[in-house]
């Protein structure tokens, strides 16, 4: 299994276990951006640990499932990127714009919280 | 250490005759060292060459390049004379000597020689050409060798120092649990704002930082290359969850920063150190307060 979807109360945890061709991106995309729905959740985690290359295309494809997500009522935080990706990415120009980032899970769940705290103080 | 030097094509090709003429070269190059040294001595200082060095270096110098040079037309071996010059250019390359003055003073000795060979056979012209046949192609090779030397020794310096600088290298620091500092001093050119970025991206994961405060009050200047590379540097950070503070930005890098357009609303730049780690501290929520500030008062 490339990606694992799991369910923590309100939020959706997926994991990228290897590296994602295009077109195994665009399906997860459209798979957990579905499951917002389904489940009802409020936040979502996606793991990249495990990859230690993410190309345009990737991040650009993380970037609008994250903005999706949100027109779907759930933030997105993106955790675990590696120091070296972290840098190929900036040098390559493909930052992940107005996308929540945290050094691991823990710290994404973190925030999490306090991003959704926000949004019930901002109401 | 010392590798063999690569030689230069030979214009001709070495033939039976050569070996009968070299003696005589080398004998007449021996009869008349002592004039000729002073020559070449004099066309140095003349053409303004190894102006960082006195009269008598220069002529002590001239004279260790002279007995090496007369040596090899002998023996026809490089190595005594590639060792030579690379035990002299270690020690005039401190002095700031460069490498046209050396290519300069080989060029001047071959032409000096030259031309005393000239009026030496000048009289019998198939002979004067012989002899320079036999002449030219062992001059040029001792050229290579030396100017080769010189530029190898040059490198190896340069590497010497490279690797001091990359010693020198940037500490990432933690002043509070999960506040990196990174104080920068000194020049940072490409390859050490690239060594800094992996040491702080590295750090920020292991120690788990969500702040860091990078400060470049050592940092005189900044080209625009390694600017970006800051900010960019900046953006990883992010990505990688922890926010960034720059403090102690100087005038000079403030514009450099300002013409090659960085986004402002990314970058947040405090004005000192001191600042830069109380306003980290306000963003993990720390409080610094002053316990008994009565007692301290009286």
């Amino acid at each position: 299994m490339l990606v694992s979807i799991l369910r923590q109360g309100d939020y959706l945890i997926a994991s990228i276990h290897e590296a994602l061709d295009d077109e195994e991106i665009v399906r997860f995309q459209r798979d957990l951006v579905e499951q917002i729905g389904q489940h009802r959740a409020k936040g979502i985690i996606i793991d990249v640990a495990a990859l230690d290359v993410l190309d345009s295309f990737g991040s650009r494809t993380l970037a609008n499932l994250a903005h999706m997500a949100r027109l779907r009522g759930a933030e997105t935080v993106i955790v675990g990127i590696q120091p070296a990706v972290a840098f190929a990415m900036v040098r390559l120009g493909t930052q992940l714009e107005r996308v929540h980032t945290a050094l691991d899970l823990e710290e994404g769940l973190e925030q999490l919280e306090r991003l959704l705290h926000e949004r019930v103080e901002g109401r | 250490m010392n590798e063999k030097i690569p030689e230069v094509p030979v214009v001709q090709e070495t033939r039976e005759r050569d070996q009968h003429l070299l003696p005589e070269l080398v004998t007449h190059l021996r009869q008349n060292r002592t004039e000729l040294r002073k020559q070449w001595a004099a066309r140095i200082t003349s053409a303004h060459l190894l102006s960082a060095m006195t009269d008598e270096e220069i002529f002590s110098m001239a004279t260790g390049v002279y007995d090496n040079y007369v040596e090899v037309l002998e023996t026809g071996s490089m190595e005594a004379l590639q060792a030579y010059a690379t035990d002299l250019s270690e020690r005039i390359i401190p002095r700031g000597v460069e490498t046209y003055e050396v290519l300069g003073i080989v060029l001047l000795l071959r032409d000096v020689l030259a031309r005393s060979l000239f009026d030496k056979y000048r009289k019998d012209f198939d002979l004067l050409n012989e002899v320079l046949d036999a002449y030219e192609p062992a001059a040029n090779r001792i050229a290579n060798t030396v100017a080769v030397s010189f530029v190898r020794e040059r490198e190896r310096i340069i590497r010497q120092q490279q690797e001091a600088i990359r010693e020198l290298s940037t500490p990432v620091l933690q002043v509070r649990e999960r506040i990196l500092i990174l104080p920068i001093i000194g020049v940072l050119d490409e390859q050490r704002a690239q060594q800094l970025t992996e040491q702080l991206l590295a750090g920020i994961r292991t120690s788990r930082a969500k702040v860091v405060v990078i400060d470049v009050t050592g940092v005189p200047d900044l080209d625009a290359s390694v600017a970006n590379h800051l900010v960019q540097t900046v953006d990883a950070s992010r990505l990688m969850g922890a926010s960034v503070i720059v403090t102690g930005l100087s005038p000079t890098i403030a514009q450099t920063l300002v013409t090659i357009g960085v986004d402002l609303g990314k970058m947040n730049t405090v004005g000192d150190l001191q600042g830069g780690v109380e306003e980290a501290e306000r963003l993990l929520g720390f409080k610094v307060i002053n316990a008994e500030p009565d007692e301290r008062r009286s």
